[in-house]
């Protein structure tokens, strides 16, 4: 794999039994994303964009094809290797924030560095940081019931990109936001790939959000229908 | 420590769920305690008066003697050997001769064994030494409940009888000097005692014995004819009865306890359901399946923690109380052993340890059951909160 290519899949088809019948989720996706991209998978609900992010987030394996990630063949990992792929190089934004509700935000943003054996100071500094970059340092103390919906996206934010993974996937990010919260979201996002040169990979089928990408993966029932790159609307570099 | 931590947080993120669960385990807890402290208790009591008044460290016994077989009896005695009569010279040993006999109070037979002890002895505790302070032809010293069924008081002329070694029957006029106050239903219901050697002589069997008690510690060597009997042998039956009882007990504390386990599993299934979300976040984030079901194998298991900590902070002083003051046991005479009036539970390390470690495991295994679910959910499925 070039080491600029950090994704790519081959052939991947993912199928889903539906009594009698399948389900065809994913047909054939051949797919590359280099390191740093901007990018979205856009098209409509059931075009197989969450399962491809899940696919190349080792959350599922593909039912024929290859998906590799940073050199590693997802439908080949074990639970074990998959979770490890996980908790150090992938973060990931959910469209219903995924707050774990006892905790605070800071305690919310610290756990993927509780999974990788990360020293107290160093933790505190890392979160801190990430805070920071989101704009929530003051609120680190906070329950996510006492956070809005945008300041809970960005404290998942926060979360997705403290270990400084080299791959964000974000499902449907802004799908719970306003305009302006998900504006603030998004240009968060785009300093963040610009800074961390993270490569961050949306699925969506918001306007706000593909105005912003670089990039344009357009699927419909499962197969690439275009894949074209684009100067993003709002100035992401 | 990562999932201890974790697990920790979420305990005290669960706040008012988490303590109701506490409570309920820690009732079970001291309730538990309690009752193995009482058994406990009960058996050390009842063997530690029965050794007292009765068992000391051992007995030999003529080979002829069966406590269970009244009709052996005439033919229970003989001579003390020389090595146990040497034990009984130096103090550290009492005989004691039985005979069958009768008592007339008021007129009323009333069947007796007639117990000969040296009334200097201090092996037992019984109050001998009553016996000796007198001047009556035959002092006779009873037991509060024989007094009680016999209506006899200190000072009252009893008539005894008794088979001597021949066969023949004699009797005399014996003063009751001591009524005595003792938990050992079995030195005092039916019994009376006199001196050894005025028994000895009446009964014309110079030297002989039934029994001979030995101290508590003191060595007790063989001895051809007679038997040695250790004081676990003679304080088998006791332990047996206690058992039966907390047989019963048991069977009570079984059912706390399952309504404990209950709770923490009813939690745990509510917990894994409810939470599918949040597992499947957790292994989005990078956790295995298998570190996600000991954390939630795990916060089950520190419900017992807690459980052990609340139950600590209103069970110890409950605990102490017991231990100091005792429990009244209303009508304890009539259970069988040796109790007395009030009872006090023994809580030792190991009741309290072992209750502890036990319920702790339990309860991890409760926890577990329903989280095992975990390896079965697809992180996909649980994240979009769909059960797999």
């Amino acid at each position: 794999m070039n080491d600029d290519v950090v994704i790519r899949t081959q052939n991947l088809v993912k199928k889903y039994p539906m009594g009698r019948t399948e389900l065809i989720a994913l047909k054939n996706v051949n797919l590359e994303f280099r390191r740093g991209e901007f990018a979205g998978l856009v098209g409509p609900s059931g075009s197989g964009k969450t399962t491809l992010l899940n696919i190349i987030g080792s959350l599922d394996t593909p039912t024929s094809g290859s998906a590799q990630v940073l050199g590693e063949r997802v439908e080949a990992l074990s639970h074990r290797k998959a979770a490890d792929l996980r908790s150090r190089h992938i973060g990931f934004i959910f469209q219903t924030f995924n707050l774990l509700p006892v905790y605070s935000a800071f305690e919310n943003v610290e756990f993927p560095l509780l999974l990788v054996n990360m020293s107290a100071a160093d933790r505190r500094k890392r979160v801190m940081d990430a805070l920071e970059w989101v704009g929530l340092a003051d609120r680190a103390g906070s329950k996510p019931t006492q956070l809005s919906g945008g300041e809970s996206q960005r404290v998942a934010i926060a979360r997705a990109v403290v270990k400084r993974p080299e791959i964000v996937l974000a499902d449907e990010p802004t799908a719970n936001l306003d305009a302006d919260n998900s504006h603030k979201i998004l240009r968060t996002m785009v300093e963040l790939n610009r800074n961390l040169n993270t490569t961050f990979i949306f699925s969506t089928h918001d306007e706000k959000v593909i105005r912003y990408l670089r990039r344009k993966i357009s699927l419909v029932d499962g197969a690439v229908a275009a894949d074209v790159p684009q100067t993003p609307e709002v100035d992401s570099r | 420590m990562t999932i201890l931590r974790l697990a920790i947080r979420n305990l005290r993120g669960a706040g008012i769920r988490t303590w109701l669960n506490a409570i309920a385990l820690s009732f079970a807890f001291v309730v538990i305690i309690f009752g193995q402290g009482l058994l406990q208790g009960m058996n050390k009591q009842a063997e530690d008066a029965s050794t007292a008044y009765e068992f000391g460290g051992g007995q030999y016994w003529h080979p002829g003697y069966d406590p269970y077989d009244p009709l052996t009896l005439d033919s229970a005695r003989g001579p003390v050997p020389g090595e146990v009569r040497a034990l009984v010279e130096s103090g550290r040993a009492a005989a004691v001769l039985v005979v069958q006999g009768s008592i007339y109070p008021q007129g009323r037979l009333k069947p007796v064994l007639i117990k000969g002890i040296e009334p200097n002895q201090r092996v037992l505790r019984l109050p001998t030494a009553r016996l000796a302070d007198t001047t009556e032809e035959l002092p006779v010293m009873i037991g509060a409940r024989t007094a009680r069924s016999t209506g006899l008081g200190i000072g009252d002329y009893v008539t005894v009888q008794w088979r001597d070694a021949q066969g023949a029957f004699d009797a005399r006029d014996g003063r009751v000097v001591e009524i005595m106050e003792t938990s050992v239903g079995t030195v005092d219901v039916g019994q009376v005692w006199v001196p050894l050697d005025r028994l000895q002589a009446l009964a014309g069997m110079p030297g002989q014995a039934t029994v001979v008690t030995v101290a508590k510690g003191t060595r007790a060597p063989d001895v051809a004819g007679w038997e040695f009997r250790s004081l676990a042998f003679l304080t088998a039956d006791l332990r047996q009865m206690v058992q039966a009882k907390s047989t019963g007990q048991s069977i009570m504390f079984l059912v706390l306890f399952l309504l404990a386990m209950l709770a923490i599993f009813d939690t745990q299934v509510l917990s894994v359901f409810r939470r599918r979300r949040e597992i499947g976040l957790l292994i989005a984030l990078g956790m295995t399946r298998i570190r996600v079901i000991v954390l939630f194998t795990l916060e089950g298991a520190l419900h017992s923690v807690l459980a052990a900590a609340l139950g600590a902070v209103y069970g110890a002083p409950f605990f102490y109380y017991l231990t100091r003051n005792g429990f009244a046991v209303p009508g304890g005479d009539t259970w069988g052993y040796a109790l007395g009036d009030k009872l006090y539970p023994t809580f030792t390390a190991g009741l309290i340890l072992g209750t502890t470690v036990l319920v702790f495991v339990v309860t991890a295994f409760v926890s577990w059951l329903p989280a095992r679910r975990i390896a079965r959910l697809k992180p996909t499925d649980a994240l979009s909160g769909r059960a797999t």
